[in-house]
């Protein structure tokens, strides 16, 4: 299986075979790339689910790029997109550079930060919802009356809602991020700039930004293309409601699936989503600077 | 988490070797009086909701409905645990449990084998192999659902757990093996020479040389991939019909929509489903939180 390379050093060891590598390539390409092509085959059928698949030419691909539902699904995808990144990214920086300061009371509370890391989407959505109330939840409890509103069937105010939601589940993974990308940066450069007279914001936009370059480069692109999974938590949360406004991508492709029995038009909006994060993916790359595999064989 | 699947290339740390611990840091040289402002604010944003569904999961309905949302019960009760727990919890609890070992351990030996293989190897099926599982990371592999469903269902594997676990393990299968194979990369060529050179085989260098040398990687892939599956939804929704096939992600959403009026209920059953993963996360802490640093950050 293996070739072997000109080098006479390694000319002897071949390395191993490519058998161990099989089982799961196997995986993959059953349950990930063969479903990858089917999801376009699929995209050209009409299927209600349950009965024959039948070919059906664009006809899927009309309904789906002509309905509004499609673009107002697209516009709230990158509107929930760009909120969380604009709130989380910040937010998971400094909370980032907090925890990873040798302080007791920092490692207390980091403690307690991270527990919304355990929690699964649907449990954080079910507790939004009942914390959400304006009766019985959390504005009433702390007696604010501005907090006791009806987040989740107000249109103008829901998109935020969710943002913020996502927001509390997602930032504790983040931190963990910068933090140990935080760790990494050597003591002595901040060191030598205090001996310099540099002060804490210097320290942090001359050290520890530029040194975090990478990390911000990876959560970045978590954040980004993790927005494009951001399924469960709306599902559960608001349904996509009220009428159209939190229904995003992966959620209007679920719906029109699954709820109303179009699988044909489902997978179309499913190739959309994976050009979406192919084109996100590689745009992120770009703007990484360099070859992200390149960035990792040459290390820290 | 969101899901172990969607997750595009992570820059991972190369070193091995135990990180430098630091002990100077920046506000270290006088009380950064902002930042420690902003730490208890957020503090407050993360457990206000927590402490509101611990509280009110406490509460009986009468309490619930009239006493103040955020002050503890006057009369604490357990009887919404009770509801939850003879509502068949142990049953969703121990599908969840065999749906997790059963993708994560799998996922874990056979990621483990191919990034052995791809860092080792020199064949350009292997390279081919690697360049797939990178294309995996980029593409939100969520979005093949419907033919996944198709799959299962010709396979007449619909509702069953296995429906859960076969996917579960290919999806978990790209980072996994990226994770891995750079923290291979970082064991000294030598040892393996001089391994190859007492005559062991790659099998035996995979075992006694590989996974020792890079057990954080794998700590790491085992946590990240078990929160995963653990808290998982989509797959469970599409899959799984019946109560006996029930996860506890999948659990709560229909316990919420059964027990819709009795809200200290539906919490009882978040807390209750939280619970197990709470107990390993005080239990070992320090493992679970630089397991996941030790793959992710740079």
């Amino acid at each position: 299986m293996s070739t072997t390379t000109s080098s006479p050093r390694r000319a002897r060891d071949k390395g191993p075979s490519g058998w161990l590598a099989a089982p799961a390539l196997v995986f993959f390409l059953v349950f990930a790339i063969i479903p990858l092509i089917g999801v376009v085959a699929l995209s050209f059928t009409r299927w209600d689910g349950l009965g024959e698949i039948q070919v059906d030419g664009f006809s899927s691909w009309k309904t789906v790029l002509t309905d509004p539902v499609t673009g107002n699904a697209l516009w709230v995808t990158a509107k929930i997109m760009f909120f969380s990144f604009i709130v989380q990214a910040p937010i998971s920086l400094l909370l980032g550079v907090f925890t990873a300061g040798g302080q007791k009371y920092r490692a207390a509370l980091a403690v307690l930060y991270f527990i919304p890391l355990l929690l699964s989407s649907a449990a954080v959505a079910i507790a939004y919802k009942a914390l959400l109330d304006p009766n019985f939840g959390l504005g009433p409890g702390l007696g604010l009356p501005f907090l006791a509103q009806d987040w989740l069937g107000n249109s103008d105010l829901v998109l935020f809602v969710v943002v913020f939601v996502i927001a509390w589940q997602f930032v504790p993974f983040h931190t963990l991020i910068y933090q140990g990308g935080v760790r990494q940066i050597p003591a002595s450069f901040y060191e030598a700039a205090q001996i310099d007279g540099a002060g804490r914001v210097q320290q942090f936009l001359h050290i520890t930004l530029p040194q975090l370059k990478y990390t911000i480069i990876t959560s970045s692109t978590l954040m980004v293309v993790g927005s494009l999974a951001y399924f469960d938590l709306v599902f559960v949360l608001t349904g996509g409601g009220p009428g159209y406004t939190t229904r995003l991508l992966p959620l209007h492709m679920y719906l029109t699936g699954f709820k109303a029995n179009d699988m044909g038009a489902a997978s179309a909006l499913g190739v959309i989503l994976v050009v979406i994060g192919l084109g996100l993916a590689l745009l992120l790359q770009r703007l990484g600077g360099r070859n992200r595999n390149a960035s990792q064989l040459e290390g820290a | 988490m969101a899901s172990t699947t969607q997750l595009p290339v992570p820059p991972v740390t190369r070193q091995t070797a135990s990180p430098r611990p630091r002990t100077k840091g920046p506000g270290r040289f006088r009380p950064n009086l902002l930042g420690g402002l902003g730490g208890w604010v957020w503090l407050a944003i993360i457990i206000l909701p927590i402490y509101y569904v611990v509280v009110t999961s406490l509460k009986n309905q009468a309490g619930f409905f009239t006493s103040n949302p955020m002050l503890p019960p006057t009369e604490p009760t357990l009887d919404n645990y009770k509801l939850v727990l003879e509502n068949d919890f142990a049953m969703y609890f121990f599908n969840s449990l065999v749906v997790t070992l059963g993708s994560v351990i799998p996922a874990l030996l056979i990621s483990f084998m191919a990034a052995y293989a791809i860092v080792r190897g020199k064949s350009r099926f292997l390279s081919w192999t690697n360049s797939l599982f990178l294309l995996g990371l980029a593409i939100p592999l969520h979005a093949t659902i419907i033919p996944i469903y198709w799959m299962i269902t010709r396979a007449h594997l619909y509702d069953t757990l296995l429906a859960l676990i076969l996917p579960s393990i290919a999806f978990a299968i790209p980072i996994s093996v990226l994770i891995l194979s750079n923290f291979m990369r970082d064991v000294p060529n030598e040892l393996f020479e001089s391994m190859r050179l007492d005559g062991c085989s790659d099998w035996a260098m995979m075992w006694r040389l590989a996974l020792p040398m890079t057990r954080p990687a794998v700590v790491t892939v085992g946590i990240y991939n078990a929160l995963g599956v653990w808290n998982g939804f989509l797959f469970p929704l599409i899959l799984t019909q019946s109560p006996a096939t029930r996860v506890l992600p999948l659990s709560l959403w229909t316990f919420q929509g059964e027990f819709s009026v009795n809200i200290p209920a539906v919490l009882a059953s978040v807390v209750l489903a939280t619970l197990p993963l709470l107990v390993i996360y005080v239990v070992a802490r320090r493992q679970l939180l630089s397991g996941l640093t030790a793959g992710f950050s740079k």
